[in-house]
């Protein structure tokens, strides 16, 4: 792999290189927290590789300017991240309630513990109830 | 932190032109970056501000749980609703072109209801998360 | 005319208003009976829908008046137009079931919002169904996996593990979509449009292109994950058996069978004029694959002893008959996955209601050990519950025959008579997790008295309506397999 391959595409690198490490704390961190901000990282690096994607060389960025004649980059993939943004915001807040519905219930977050409490057959029969005072919304 | 003079005061102060900031960016979606979802997320910061600095149940006195929940499906009942508007209208969904009678104005108009749609929302989603995450009472 | 206009945005958008609706209503039963008539709405404009395009043939809506390439599109032509028809059937049916199920497994105050979530699953189902824009797919599968993950996290308050199954199915769903989003990404650099049909046209000037095939690797990595295709369908066992029931039971007739009929488009609708490699992908990957999953559904569902585990991989296993179908890369292949798809959601949404009875009645989960005689206990669940069980290993006279009598076609046009006795002998190891389940349910004495005083017939009418659809199906099937051979020609063209 020449130095010239990596200086023109710089930014793929830098974008493969977050989707891995996205990727693998997702799989290796234990504690499930740490999955969600594995996700959240390799979400990032997708919108990254969008927004490289839409450049125009000598382009600026796609707002109406006024000024006749001015070369803008590609807007759709701005309009696209946005879309996938919100769904990554959406997708992590549903993570973060769902871990700390777990956190209560099963008194632990980090995998190998719930993995020994699976081994032990110990995960079933225990049932939760949430009354109404204590709801929040 | 409710006894800190600086954070009270800073806070009080702070408070109106945030909401002013997210109103801005709503409104100026159209010719910079902002919008819907921005706006929301602004103005919710400014209410989630609020309740951190004096306390959960202060921030669910100025803005109560049935006013959030209400607010969260306004937006949505504003969204679709336009595009049922432009059914009504004898166009496809969400076609603005009959709202007004020059196709500039229409389109401009029917992206500012939407965006109004998308920014009521947002605000109500983020404040209703911050307050289901602070609130949450684990059962003993 | 209004509402005949514009179906396909219709029906989409009338269950988003009905579910912002329904989350604000007080009561449990205004908010079933909102959410019921909702769903009768689509069902209705579901059946015009079928109407109009058995005499056009294809229909493209354009949103917000903007035409195709530069506005989104949905695409509605004889591949899709059944899979609408059977979400909007299936939609009801899990609604009726719902009405009592569900109200027993999740706490009264949550109701609304729990019909609310339902809603909006069921208004990304037709969104999946039908858009034909590939970014807009990825919106409606987000949708759709996020309102699933909610609505199976409600299980637990029966069973706390629903829990861990969900974020289970959060973590992987997620990856899979990001994927999906990469493969979009690519097949964007390459071509420069989002439109599938337009990206058809010019993937044709293009030639082989390396962007646009790396493109259709992440996209089908992605779609498979939530199709539940055999190696990447880890999460579906765990989330249908915690799931309530009324969430089980739509999950498992519908929600994977969109993802596998998006599958099959972008494959042959889309990819197969441009590369040889999508035959590679046939023939090497995706057919061994298919053959692990048959397998190992059948066999992992033999040693298995709770109920609705078993069927989640009884489901795992017929979604390989599916791709396997799929695999034979075929006119007759493709017809018969497609038949399957609908008679495979009938089927399992008839199972995975009835084993819901069941656990009703005995107030806990439904097991071997706990199942014993339930069967004499509520005797017309048990009957529905027969027969659809024989539908699902393909006994003459129901709709499994159908899709089992059209894979064996498939098959034989192939002339290999290995794959023949693969597939007869799976359908022999699926008569034995049958005959386990019959046998405990039905030749065993009961050993406890039931919980509840009959069987709720507003829980067994469901039931009964989806098995009465399969034996239709069985015996007058010949609208099932025109829309197979329908929706081949669609992807394909005819042959």
């Amino acid at each position: 792999m020449s130095i010239n391959l990596i200086v023109l595409y710089w930014n793929y690198i830098i974008v493969i290189m977050l989707m891995m490490a996205g990727l693998y704390i997702i799989i290796s961190n234990q504690n499930f927290i740490k999955k969600l901000v594995g996700l959240s990282i390799f979400q990032s690096s997708v919108f990254i590789f969008y927004i490289s994607l839409g450049k125009v060389s000598g382009g600026t960025a796609p707002i109406l300017t006024g000024i006749e004649d001015t070369v803008y980059s590609n807007p759709l993939p701005h309009v696209l991240i946005l879309t996938a943004i919100v769904v990554g915001v959406a997708t992590n807040a549903l993570g973060l309630a769902l871990v700390v519905r777990i956190q209560e219930a099963f008194k632990s977050i980090e995998e190998h513990k719930l993995l020994a409490l699976k081994k032990e057959d110990g995960l079933k029969d225990i049932q939760i109830e949430v009354s109404k005072e204590d709801r929040a919304v | 932190m409710r006894d800190n003079p600086v954070f009270k005061i800073v806070s009080k102060i702070l408070f109106g032109p945030i909401i002013i900031y997210g109103l801005y960016v709503q409104f100026h979606g159209d010719y910079g970056p902002g919008g819907g979802f921005q706006a929301g997320v602004i103005v919710a910061a400014a209410f989630i501000l609020y309740s951190m600095i004096y306390g959960l149940e202060e921030g669910r006195k100025l803005m109560p749980d049935w006013i959030i929940r209400l607010v969260m499906a306004l937006g949505v009942l504003v969204f679709c609703g336009t595009g049922i508007a432009s059914i009504l209208l004898g166009a496809n969904y969400l076609d603005y072109s009959p709202f007004a009678y020059k196709i500039y104005k229409a389109q401009h108009l029917g992206i500012i209801i939407v965006e109004l749609g998308v920014g009521l929302t947002v605000f109500a989603v983020m404040l209703g998360l911050f307050n289901a995450f602070a609130g949450f009472k684990p059962h003993k | 005319m209004l509402i005949l206009d514009n179906i396909p945005a219709l029906l989409v958008a009338i269950p988003l208003l009905a579910s912002a609706v329904v989350s604000l209503l007080p009561s449990a039963r205004i908010a079933w009976g909102f959410a019921f008539i909702t769903t009768l709405i689509c069902l209705y404009m579901a059946f015009e829908l079928v109407g109009i395009i058995s005499s056009t043939q294809a229909l493209s809506y354009a949103f917000g008046g903007w035409e195709p390439p530069w506005g989104i599109v949905f695409v509605l032509d004889s591949a899709n137009v059944y899979l609408v028809l059977l979400v909007a059937f299936v939609s009801v049916i899990a609604t009726l079931y719902a009405y009592t199920m569900l109200a027993r497994e999740i706490a009264v105050e949550d109701l609304p919002k729990a019909y609310a979530v339902w809603l909006l699953a069921i208004a990304s189902l037709f969104g999946l169904a039908m858009t034909g824009d590939a970014f807009n797919l990825f919106v409606f599968l987000e949708i759709s996996a996020l309102s699933s993950i909610t609505l199976i996290a409600l299980g637990a308050g029966q069973d706390r593990r629903a829990l861990l199954a969900a974020y289970n199915y959060l973590i992987i769903g997620a990856i899979g979509a990001t994927f999906y989003v990469i493969g979009v990404g690519y097949l964007y650099a390459a071509t420069g449009s989002l439109n599938l049909i337009d990206i058809i046209d010019r993937l044709n000037e293009l030639g082989t292109n390396q962007a646009a095939i790396t493109g259709l690797a992440f996209m089908l990595a992605g779609i498979m994950v939530k199709a539940g295709v055999f190696p990447v369908h880890i999460w579906l066992p765990a989330a249908y058996s915690y799931a309530p029931s009324a969430v089980s039971s739509l999950l498992a007739a519908v929600a994977t069978k969109v993802a596998i009929y998006y599958f099959a488009r972008l494959l042959f609708g889309i990819f197969i004029d441009i590369t040889q490699l999508v035959d590679f992908f046939l023939l090497y990957i995706l057919m061994p694959v298919s053959i692990l999953a048959i397998f190992y559904g059948t066999i992992a569902a033999i040693y298995q002893s709770d109920f609705k585990r078993l069927f989640a991989l009884s489901s795992i296993a017929q979604i390989g008959y599916i791709t396997f179908a799929f695999s034979l890369n075929s006119h007759s292949g493709i017809s018969a996955g497609f038949i399957h798809i609908i008679n495979h959601a009938l089927i399992k949404g008839a199972l995975f209601m009835a084993v819901g009875i069941f656990a009703l009645g005995i107030g806990s989960r439904a097991t071997m050990s706990s199942m014993q005689g339930v069967g004499r206990q509520m005797p017309i669940t048990f009957a529905g519950f027969v027969l659809a069980g024989l539908a699902l290993i393909g006994v003459p006279l129901t709709a499994g025959f159908i899709s089992k009598l059209y894979l064996f076609k498939a098959i034989f046009e192939t002339g290999n008579g290995f794959y023949v006795a693969l597939i007869a002998l799976s359908s022999v190891l699926s008569v034995l997790y049958l005959w386990k389940i019959l046998e405990v349910m039905w030749l065993k004495e009961p050993v406890q008295p039931l919980k509840i005083d009959k069987e709720p017939a507003s829980a067994y009418l469901p039931v009964w309506l989806m098995v009465g659809v399969i034996m239709i199906f069985g015996v007058y099937s010949g609208d099932v397999i025109s829309s197979g051979i329908g929706a081949a020609n669609a992807l394909i063209g005819a042959r």
